[in-house]
């Protein structure tokens, strides 16, 4: 009874909880409290002292460090782009090499898979072009001393087409010698566009040399 | 996991791993227990990322991996242990005070590195250290071993779990991953290692050094071919030990302020007997005979018998229960309350919190609770003292933020309201994990404010690193002071200002957050406590 009749009634003493009869209850809550509410007390200032100040460097330490480790595996960024004149003067403490963990604590899936090429022949390619690369470095040594490379330049032509069809992705460096051996077919004289620094060392006595 | 813990983790992982290993960490903490293939797809991560950064994590024992029956490999984050990067420097500045600088940059090296062989610790550290010596002076290796013995032989290091040797049958194809195992009595064994060598000094490039020494010296510092003795033997930083540390260090500490020095140098002994003897997780202390604490007492301390016999009956009488007396032999048999020392360093830090929170008068309240356990409203108000009105708006409010919780009594089997008794009471345990769980926000707030001002005033502080670089290399280069003040001035007054500020706010935070963690500290270890059997 009670239910709709007169007045509604609390179904215990609300002397119990502290209120008198009668007496206004407090404001119900409709909202959740606000995020930053005003406090009363304000909070004790922080401990000071020699240790706590030790304490906050080494953290402070700690988390310099631990960005430059290998271990922290950042977002490479694109700003790759444009080399910035900044750069010099920053990332230049990378000095962790990169770190290679004791696989054998680990389980298996986590090595990386090598990147499977079609079997020997990578092998045999890259020991030939070894040493056509050597081959190539040695008759351009020669070649800057003596005057009749267009006779070595066409045996190289031939055993560098050979290795052309054979190898795509792998040393691209015959492929430039090659180049420089194709412009040489002409009437320049090698030695004097071969190396920077030897432009003008290895002119003709004919020619001044001009000055400013 | 609660939220707030899931968030902490996640902001220490990305702070001090990067974003791929927060992201792995953050989905292994969410989720529990997942193979490879499963984290791969959730987090739509490259699966070689995935792999690098489980790495990592296990490298640092954040993560750990299990071998399944069905031969599929599970990996488990360990939540606890990601809160722990928030102590490292408490562990480091400890090491420091135990065992020198020495004994700190092995802990340093130990917690960068997660795992490391003692010869490559060894190495770096006299490395590390004879860069802070004079000039033509070195760090001897031998030096820094017998530290590093030193820090085993107290288990503050130990060793981690071995992989198996190689299987004799090589034909077999070995197992998905490896069984890591350790025997307890290998656990703190150095290896007999003779490591003979100084440290090094790594000069810049600008000093004269003839081509000859520097070809040796990287071929020094290259890797060898041969593997070095202790091959395999890792170690690791056994942060329970510490923790150990820290927990002696309160209750000597409690000991010191409520009594005298005297009496905390008798618990700080006693203690030290026990280390060994009594587990970390013991409930008290093995007993210990008057007559061998007299005997163990630190050599400055020269008390006599019966003073020491008088202090001794002064702990054990006193009301907070550090110390208990188990026996009469020897002089009498004392104990260390291990577990009430930690329920009363976590009480304390309720009522020092409700006290700063609420006021005075509601900390009188509170402290009332504890000592009474259940009170009826009626009876706070007489047994404090307090106005009616006064004492039911300070209950209220405590109880709304759960530091005092209400019993009821029913006088009536059917549990009618108005025949019932309500009491008010604190449940130290239940208020001390609500307690910790706000301290999980607090820190996660701190950092994220901090991250926030740092973003804020990016552009700004990569200007002054900017500047202080060319400054370096302007002095090193000799240049006049003219120039100097030139390049200094590129950074005006005002911004000089705001720089000063900024490094105000992010010392404040990070000085905060230190101190929360110690409040951490406390309260897990008293939870910790009343979980084990008593």
């Amino acid at each position: 009874s009670g239910r709709g009749r007169g007045r509604a009634a609390f179904t215990f003493n609300i002397e119990a909880i502290g209120f008198s009869k009668g007496a206004a209850l407090p404001d119900v809550a409709c909202k959740p409290p606000p995020p930053f509410p005003s406090t009363d007390n304000k909070p004790v200032p922080l401990k000071t002292g020699e240790d706590e100040d030790y304490m906050l460097a080494l953290k402070q330490d700690l988390r310099g460090t631990m960005k430059k480790m290998p271990y922290f595996l950042a977002v490479e960024e694109d700003r790759e782009a444009i080399e910035r004149y900044s750069k010099k003067y920053q990332d230049s403490e990378k000095e962790h090499a990169a770190w290679t963990p004791d696989w054998r604590r680990l389980p298996g899936e986590m090595k990386p898979k090598k990147k499977t090429k079609k079997g020997p022949k990578p092998k045999k390619i890259r020991s030939s072009d070894t040493k056509s690369n050597l081959d190539v470095l040695k008759k351009i040594e020669e070649l800057e001393k003596k005057d009749d490379e267009e006779q070595k330049s066409e045996d190289e032509k031939d055993k560098t087409k050979d290795k052309e069809g054979e190898d795509d992705e792998e040393a691209e460096e015959p492929e430039e010698y090659d180049e420089e051996e194709h412009e040489e077919e002409n009437d320049y004289i090698s030695s004097y566009f071969e190396d920077g620094d030897d432009f003008g060392a290895g002119s003709d006595d004919n020619m001044d040399e001009a000055t400013y | 996991m609660t939220q707030a813990e899931i968030k902490l983790c996640s902001l220490l992982l990305q702070e001090h791993f990067g974003e791929i290993v927060e992201k792995i960490g953050t989905h292994l903490i969410r989720t529990g227990v997942q193979p490879l293939r499963t984290i791969v797809s959730d987090t739509g991560l490259l699966l070689d990322q995935v792999k690098k950064a489980l790495c990592v994590l296990i490298q640092h024992n954040l993560v750990t991996y299990q071998l399944q029956k069905r031969g599929c490999v599970e990996y488990e984050a360990q939540c606890q242990r990601v809160l722990r990067i928030l102590r490292y420097p408490r562990y480091i500045y400890a090491a420091k005070t135990l065992y020198g600088d020495t004994g700190e940059l092995v802990v340093e090296e130990l917690l960068l590195n997660g795992k490391m062989t003692m010869s490559v610790v060894v190495r770096k550290v006299a490395d590390r250290l004879t860069e802070t010596m004079e000039d033509g002076k070195t760090m001897d290796y031998a030096d820094v071993s017998n530290t590093f013995v030193r820090l085993a032989d107290t288990h503050f290091v130990q060793r981690c779990p071995r992989a198996p040797e190689a299987p004799e049958s090589p034909a077999a194809p070995p197992p998905p991953a490896p069984t890591l195992v350790i025997d307890e009595k290998d656990m703190y064994v150095v290896p007999r290692l003779s490591l003979v060598g100084r440290g090094k000094r790594r000069r810049s490039c600008d000093e004269e050094e003839s081509g000859e020494r520097k070809a040796k010296k990287q071929k020094q510092d290259g890797e060898s071919s041969e593997p070095p003795p202790d091959d395999g033997i890792y170690w690791q930083v056994n942060i329970d030990r510490f923790h150990q540390h820290f927990r002696d260090q309160g209750i000597v500490s409690a000991v010191a302020s409520r009594m005298d020095q005297t009496s905390s140098e008798i618990v700080r002994t006693m203690l030290r007997m026990s280390e060994v003897t009594t587990s970390s997780s013991a409930p008290y202390t093995q007993p210990l005979s008057s007559n061998e604490i007299f005997r163990s007492l630190p050599a400055g301390y020269n008390i006599g018998k019966q003073v020491l016999d008088q202090y001794l009956t002064l702990l054990a009488d006193d009301p907070l229960e550090f110390v208990g007396k188990s026996g009469d032999s020897g002089g009498g048999m004392y104990t260390v309350n291990l577990h009430k020392a930690l329920a009363s360093l976590a009480t304390a830090t309720l009522e020092s919190i409700v006290e700063e929170r609420f006021g005075s008068r509601c900390a009188r309240i509170f402290r009332l609770l504890l000592r009474k356990k259940h009170l009826e409203q009626k009876q706070v108000e007489d047994f404090a003292m307090i106005p009616a009105k006064e004492a039911k708006d300070m209950l209220y409010k405590m109880l709304s933020e759960n530091f005092v919780s209400l019993q009821e009594i029913p006088k009536t089997p059917d549990h009618a309201p108005s025949r019932t008794f309500y009491l008010y009471t604190v449940n130290v345990p239940s208020s001390a994990r609500m307690l910790l769980h706000r301290c999980y926000k607090s820190v996660a707030n701190l950092m994220e404010r901090r991250q926030y001002e740092t973003r804020e005033n990016k552009r700004l502080l990569e200007k002054s690193q900017r500047v202080e670089a060319i400054l370096a290399s302007m002095q090193a280069t000799g240049a006049e002071e003219a120039q100097l003040q030139e390049i200094e001035e590129m950074i005006t007054a005002p911004e000089r200002q705001q720089l000063e500020t900024l490094k105000r706010n992010v010392n404040k935070l990070d000085a905060s957050e230190n101190q929360v963690d110690e409040t951490i500290f406390v309260l897990e270890s008293f939870i910790a406590s009343t979980l084990r059997k008593p």
